[in-house]
């Protein structure tokens, strides 16, 4: 009995420190996978090209041959700040609208009797599912044959499409968990449906307002396939449609496609930066599709 | 009419007004986008129709579909396909479940870890795979230029153009198929962390108690590991198994960024693209658009036939 209670604490022993070998390499492991990728991006839009032409092998960044030519070129000379603006102007809309819309919805589902109610809460996850490259095509066609393709505009409705379902379920589920008594209290005193989603519903949901803002900002800055499809004006490409055309442009030049590249992460990671309860909530909740 | 009637009608109709914008939207650009694709797919429509009325001539046929089904490639396609989404999903749920299992425990730093490992999945399309690319670059790429130096390659790999690698290994030679290997672990890099939010949100829910009854009982680390953590994780991994096989299986943007579809990288959702853009056969690119979107008909009704009562 005794020796075998020490051969199982031996073991319990050794596996413990088998445990703590493979957590410290698993952890630098999955450091230097993640890490480097961003890393080697910031580096390399850094250098000048003579640089990672001559000497691509170099995994240190000199601080005395930093180089912004790159940002400058490709923001003055390659129309980014244009593609920018856009990007800025499409992720902002798309947000504002399905703010608004996807609270009004959430209210109406949540706190009003009428016919189809649990069908509409269960057939939103099932409109979720539908993939872009199944929707691109028809709308391709149909957006051509109208004449409407070419716009921003139309990009927005379909990001805000994209997004909607999503952000419904996100803020019905949290309405449902917020207490109705005083909303009963503002309807009672002459609140209108509206002023009750605007005095009490709003301020009480920041939260998850925050989260469906981040979800829908990230989703339409990070869109690629709809931009890439239907704007032809370069006047109007977001920024993502616009790393691509770098891409395929200039065949040399690294330096740029990465400097756009930064460009185009680096909003998205300061927000997450700053929020990422809220959108780790927003992706979890929404089990964001991609 | 009762007055609680009429306040049910009233309530009635003011939903339908708030949930009308929404739904105009969600019908015009999924719903419609679905039953147009189905008029499209038995049409034979070319690239140079979309101005003209004769979208709307109504001359079906079923040309599209034999068109799509007959062709040489479609096998190697589906065959592609279903290597690019079983492996990526693989890959992607295993790296999630270590990156969980390591991120676990408590000590310092474990917010950090927990937020770097995100990234991956949140930055933009565009930048991570123009960044993979430049690293795996034949000529200018860092990961080649520093096994050639440091003498383990004797010529670099084009990790991303090249359909076949042969190896040898221990007098075995063997060939793998090189680009569509890369496109894998590309995706099990980018979308690990996907997997990793839900199996660490799992993992912490898993009940204390049954730790310490077990190491009470004398239970090891691992055999803990095995007969208390596995099982708990069982429903979490079976659904994202598949939810990561669905939407890699209509994943565009990714293999196209990268490969273009060439170097026997080419899936279905590539096909749907290049029968539009590269032959100006939109029929056949709805078609298999319509492929697409069968198969992932027939999963949502498994999850929702099955899966849904598993996980209650």
């Amino acid at each position: 009995m005794k020796i075998e209670y020490s051969i199982k604490l031996r073991r319990e022993r050794l596996e413990n420190c088998i445990i703590r070998f493979l957590r410290i390499t698993g952890i630098l492991f999955f450091i230097i996978m993640v890490a480097f990728p961003f890393y080697w991006m910031i580096v390399s839009s850094l250098r000048p090209l003579e640089e990672i032409v001559m000497n691509p092998a170099n995994l240190g960044l000199d601080i005395g041959k930093i180089d912004f030519k790159a940002y400058y070129d490709v923001l003055f000379d390659h129309g980014f700040l244009r593609y920018i603006s856009n990007s800025i102007y499409v992720s902002a809309i798309t947000v504002a609208l399905s703010l608004v819309l996807a609270t009004v919805g959430g209210y109406a589902v949540t706190r009003l009797r009428f016919r189809g109610r649990a069908f509409m809460s269960y057939s939103i996850l099932i409109i979720y599912m539908f993939p872009a490259i199944v929707l691109v095509i028809p709308l391709y066609v149909i957006f051509s044959y109208m004449g409407l393709r070419d716009s921003i505009h139309v990009l927005i409705l379909v990001y805000l499409a994209q997004t909607l379902p999503v952000a419904l379920y996100m803020l019905m589920s949290y309405f449902k968990t917020l207490p109705v008594e005083m909303e009963h209290a503002g309807l009672m005193d002459g609140c209108t449906r509206f002023g009750v989603i605007w005095r009490i519903i709003i301020p009480l949901s920041a939260p998850a307002l925050a989260s469906v803002a981040l979800y829908t900002f990230m989703i339409a800055w990070n869109e690629f396939l709809f931009a890439f499809m239907f704007l032809d004006t370069p006047d109007k490409f977001t920024i993502s449609r616009g790393v691509v055309q770098l891409a395929g442009s200039v065949h040399l030049s690294k330096q740029l496609v990465m400097a756009a590249s930064v460009m185009v992460t680096i909003p998205i990671l300061i927000l997450f930066l700053f929020f990422e309860r809220h959108l780790v909530r927003g992706m979890t909740a929404g089990a964001m599709k991609g | 009419m009762s007055s609680l009637k009429r306040m049910h009608y009233r309530e009635g109709r003011l939903a339908f007004w708030m949930l009308t914008p929404t739904f105009a939207v969600v019908l015009a650009f999924v719903l419609f986008p679905v039953i147009w694709n189905l008029w499209l797919c038995l049409k034979p429509v070319s690239l140079a129709d979309l101005r003209g009325d004769a979208l709307f001539h109504f001359n079906l046929t079923l040309d599209n579909f034999w068109r799509v089904f007959s062709d040489p490639d479609f096998g190697t396609v589906l065959l592609t396909s279903l290597t690019y989404t079983i492996g990526g999903s693989l890959l992607s749920i295993l790296l999630g479940l270590a990156a969980a299992l390591l991120v676990c425990g408590k000590f310092r730093g474990r917010a950090f870890l927990r937020g770097l490992f995100i990234s991956p999945y949140i930055a933009p399309v565009v930048a991570v795979t123009f960044t993979w690319s430049f690293i795996l670059d034949p000529q200018l790429g860092v990961l080649n230029r520093l096994a050639l130096d440091s003498g383990l390659l004797t010529r670099p790999i084009p990790f991303l153009s090249q359909r076949w690698l042969d190896l040898e290994v221990l007098g075995v030679g063997f060939r793998i198929p090189l680009a569509l290997t890369s496109v894998i672990l590309f995706e099990g890099w980018r979308y690990f962390p996907f997997a990793f939010l839900f199996i660490l949100a799992r993992l912490q829910g898993i009940p204390n108690e049954l730790y310490h009854a077990a190491s009470v009982d004398g239970a090891t680390p691992f055999q803990r590991f095995f007969h208390i953590t596995v099982p708990q994780l069982a429903t979490v991994l079976s659904t994202l198994f598949l939810f990561r096989f669905i939407w890699t299986f209509n994943k565009f943007d990714d293999v196209f960024l990268l490969t273009r579809g060439q170097a026997g990288t080419k899936t279905l959702p590539l096909n749907v693209y290049d029968y539009a853009f590269g032959e100006f056969n939109i029929g056949a690119s709805s078609a298999t658009a319509m492929v697409l979107f069968g198969v992932l008909a027939i999963f949502i009704f498994v999850y929702f036939r099955w899966g849904v009562r598993i996980e209650n």
